[in-house]
């Protein structure tokens, strides 16, 4: 267990921030030496929520395997189940119907929209206003409401399965993913209006947590920290899946490398995925909505790796098989762990302040990182 | 850098790699002796048609007789993949870090570390990051591993 | 006529009327005490509920509203909920200072209660350095502050306590001196004169711009004096938990914060004496058939409307602004706003001397 030491030898105080904290966002704990209101050094114990997926995605099978990836990072379950799913599907080889591609794509984009507002509510309410906490929500749980009626779920989907999807959508759903848009539409410069262009704001953000492109690559940080820094790093742009290649969106990228930067491309990413909702949402294709596979999907023996981009990144998924009805061995490369492994280098030498706008920015999902 | 041309310049750097076929994801596979790691990770880091700057997956296999670690490299200036395999002994699993070249080894590391039990050489912090501290007995992710409360045999 | 100062003539008549005058002044000190306190907890769940609704309201949802009509005695609830609350200590804290310290806040609270024009001609203590006092008595609550930080033996605490000694401690300069202006303009410290001098008008009108910048001023250092957003770095909840408070339970914890209202109710009440004219009506210059009609309002709804508004404003900002970091707080002070308030209360002293004011 922890020593008890108030300070170090130097005279630095060092508190445990976490694992119960209110800016940690779950039970990440986080020791941080401390000189007076400067940082001196950061460093994540993680484990707190550590259930071993990994290991326990060894004894189920490939149907069975891709629920429990929901619970990794729960706010973009969706494209977790979608990247093990495609890791199913290239191991079998198989074809997904333009539907079930659709229909994919279309869930993808709306978690990555419900996942953004929580960010930027929590990432406010990080910095002491509370109030965007609830303006956030307001247009989150409408799409938690779209879920939960195709996919009988406001949270963990599990709607992906290998081959397409698990059922049809929901006869609602265009008109309400219709109604979604135009409300998100209305509602939108509320955003801008209560934190973005608030000076205090903007303060507390611009040029603070700076990390260098060359860093965010060697640190492995993907997603809108990468882009942050202007690393060009969205998977979807870069290996293209389902019919990324086929649609219309920026990859958005700011050159600010600080955490109003990191900000400013999510809040971007929000407008991109409105973007590819809407073009997609009237031309779903008819068809099939899932492949048929058979009953027991049996993995050849190879190594089987995709990558997605969820809402925090580059999500890998890497299947050893060796040809059973189960993964041999199976690894998650998930984003919020390697962006939290910059959180020193991002932090030290700031205020306390710092780090936490900091870890706001990173938008860190605890089961994500311990998994 | 096609996979052709990355063979090829491969077989120039280490000729004692054995470069494997692309396998399903399109990526060749480079097995190396552990003992080679750190000097050819550093060329593969460092030789400008090369560049692999992302080291995007790090991870370790058990095959029951003996470990394998498992590096997925990129370049994001060439756009090119390559997939690093480095053979342990499974009685003393050892091999050389190489959080100094791509630092998100670092955390990497650690993690395969305590669930692997893989000593890394020279590693700046190799402390136990997920597991309670004082952890002792088998490795978790090991194929041996038993824990009888906890775990879920279907 | 019904009013606060008829009441308290009255029973101040019927007491001198039955007993001998030391008693009746020792009476009166006693029902002066006990009103006091109960204006103390009264604030407290006043402000406490109005809190909540501010907030409910501007964060689109309803708020309390299941105990009692409208949810109204939700903070009574609270507080009956508070006081049955086991009161800890934690093992290593500094057991006097840690159980002093919400008293030494709420004594501070209270006796900043005393000068405070409540309505016409009723004032605990009308005392020639009003003013002075007010600024004396509210530097002492940074020390309940330092008190809790430091006994409760928690670094949260200690880094909390330690912020808010430079920030209040900073903040009071420019806190003092836009109350200066006022002080300049009118001529006196007592309270009740600065009052009668905004008879023809309250003082933000009819001090031109400098009075103004003042006010602003004034309100800024006074959020800042009282902890609240997006000056509440000593609480601040997403950095230090709860910050010097962290370790409180029970009925202490309930100290501060109901000290943490008060505060807010005093420091907005002298901005209202100060700048809008106390328990003054409305008035226009020699508009005299409109200061009639203004004057038909009871003066002690002039005070609480004026105070309450102000209020308000202040939960407005906490509800919307994030907050400061512990260098931008700072620099805001020393850079900005004590240099802005030296060279106004220059200019406000210009206009006093040579009488440009209204």
């Amino acid at each position: 267990m922890f020593e008890e030491v108030g300070t170090t030898t130097e005279g630095d105080l060092i508190i445990n921030m976490g694992p119960q904290h209110p800016a940690t966002h779950g039970v990440l704990h986080l020791v941080v030496t401390l000189n007076g209101e400067t940082i001196k050094n950061v460093e994540p114990h993680l484990g707190y929520i550590h259930r071993s997926i990994e290991k326990m995605c060894e004894s189920l099978t490939y149907r069975q395997f891709i629920y429990v990836t929901s619970r990794m990072d729960y706010l973009s379950a969706h494209i977790n189940n979608h990247a093990c799913a495609m890791c199913v599907e290239k191991g079998l080889q198989l074809e997904v119907p333009p539907r079930a591609q659709v229909i994919r794509v279309l869930m993808d984009e709306l978690t990555r929209l419900a996942s953004h507002e929580l960010w930027w509510g929590a990432m406010a309410m990080d910095l002491g206003a509370f109030t965007p906490f609830f303006h956030a929500f307001r247009e989150r749980e409408v799409i938690n409401d779209i879920m939960e009626e195709t996919c009988g779920a406001r949270l963990t989907m599990n709607y992906m399965v290998p081959g397409g999807v698990m059922h049809d959508l929901h006869p609602n759903f265009q008109q309400r993913v219709k109604d979604f848009l135009q409300l998100y539409k209305r509602k939108i410069h509320e955003y801008d209006e209560l934190v973005t262009g608030n000076i205090i704001f903007q303060n507390r953000m611009k040029g603070v947590g700076i990390i260098s492109p060359e860093d965010v690559i060697s640190y492995g940080c993907t997603g809108p920290v990468a882009r942050g820094s202007g690393v060009s790093s969205d998977v979807r742009k870069l290996y293209p899946y389902e019919i990324y290649d086929k649609l219309e969106f920026d990859e958005v990228l700011e050159d600010g490398c600080d955490s109003f930067a990191r900000y400013m491309v999510r809040i971007r990413e929000m407008q991109q995925s409105v973007r590819i909702i809407e073009q997609l949402i009237d031309n779903i294709p008819d068809g099939e909505f899932q492949a048929k596979t058979k009953a027991v999907l049996k993995l050849p023996k190879g190594e089987f790796y995709s990558k997605a981009e969820t809402a925090r990144g580059e999500l890998g998924v890497y299947i050893v098989s060796e040809g059973g009805t189960t993964p041999y061995r199976i690894k998650f490369r998930s984003p919020g762990f390697s962006n939290l492994s910059a959180l020193n280098h991002l932090v030290k030498g700031g205020k306390i302040g710092d780090l936490i706008a900091a870890m706001g920015t990173l938008d860190l999902v605890i089961p994500d990182i311990d998994r | 850098m096609t996979n052709e041309e990355l063979k090829t310049t491969l077989g120039e750097l280490a000729a004692t790699a054995v470069i494997d076929e692309a396998d399903a994801n399109g990526w060749l596979t480079a097995n190396i002796d552990a003992s080679n790691w750190l000097s050819f990770a550093q060329s593969l880091r460092n030789v400008p048609e090369l560049q692999f700057n992302f080291l995007f997956c790090l991870t370790c296999v058990d095959w029951k007789t003996h470990l394998t670690m498992v590096y997925h490299l990129r370049s994001t200036m060439h756009k090119h993949e390559l997939v690093v395999k480095a053979k342990l002994d499974r009685t003393n699993p050892e091999i050389e870090t190489v959080a100094h070249i791509w630092r998100t080894a670092e955390f990497h590391e650690r993690e395969v570390y305590e669930l692997f039990g893989v000593q890394f050489l020279n590693h700046p912090d190799l402390r136990l990051l997920i597991l309670p501290d004082g952890w002792e007995g088998k490795k978790p992710l090991l194929k041996d591993f038993e824990d009888p409360i906890n775990m879920i045999r279907l | 006529m019904w009013s606060l100062s008829n009441i308290a003539a009255n029973i101040d008549q019927w007491l001198n009327a039955n007993m001998s005058p030391t008693w009746a002044l020792i009476v009166e000190m006693v029902i002066a005490g006990v009103a006091v306190i109960g204006l103390f907890a009264a604030l407290g769940l006043v402000l406490v509920i109005m809190e909540r609704k501010v907030s409910a309201w501007i964060q689109i949802r309803l708020g309390p509203n299941r105990v009692g009509p409208k949810g109204m005695l939700q903070s009574l609830a609270d507080t009956l909920k508070l006081l049955v609350k086991e009161g800890m200590t934690p093992g290593g804290a500094d057991k006097l200072l840690f159980n002093v310290a919400p008293f030494v806040a709420m004594i501070v609270a209270m006796l900043l209660l005393a000068p405070i024009a409540f309505a016409k001609d009723f004032q605990l203590w009308d005392l020639n350095i009003g003013v002075l006092y007010i600024s004396a008595v509210s530097s002492i609550s940074v020390i309940s502050i330092l008190m809790a930080g430091w006994a409760s033996n928690n670094k949260y605490s200690l880094l909390g306590a330690m912020r808010s000694g430079a920030q209040i401690v900073s903040y009071e300069l420019s806190a003092g001196l836009a109350v200066l202006a006022i002080v300049v303009l009118t001529g006196s410290l007592r309270i009740s004169d600065i009052i009668q001098a905004q008879e023809n008008g309250w003082w933000l009108f009819k001090g031109h711009i400098p009075v103004i910048i003042a006010f602003i001023i004034f309100i800024i250092a006074v959020t800042a004096e009282t902890n609240r957003a997006p000056f509440d770095l000593a609480e601040a909840e997403s950095e230090l938990t709860a910050g010097f408070h962290t370790e409180y339970s029970g009925m202490k914890f309930a100290l501060f914060f109901l000290a943490e209202y008060v505060n807010v109710f005093i420091v907005c009440a002298i901005g209202a004496t100060l700048f809008l004219g106390g328990w003054m009506p409305f008035h226009i210059g020699n508009w005299h058939a409109f200061n009639g009609v203004m004057d038909w309002i009871p003066s002690s709804v002039w005070f609480f409307g004026k105070t309450f508004f102000l209020i308000f404003v202040i939960m407005w900002f906490r509800w919307t602004f994030p907050r400061l970091r512990i260098d931008q707080l700072l620099n805001l002070e020393w850079k900005y706003l004590l240099p802005i308030s030296m060279f106004n209360l220059l200019l406000v002293t210009l206009i006093a001397i040579m009488g440009w004011h209204f």
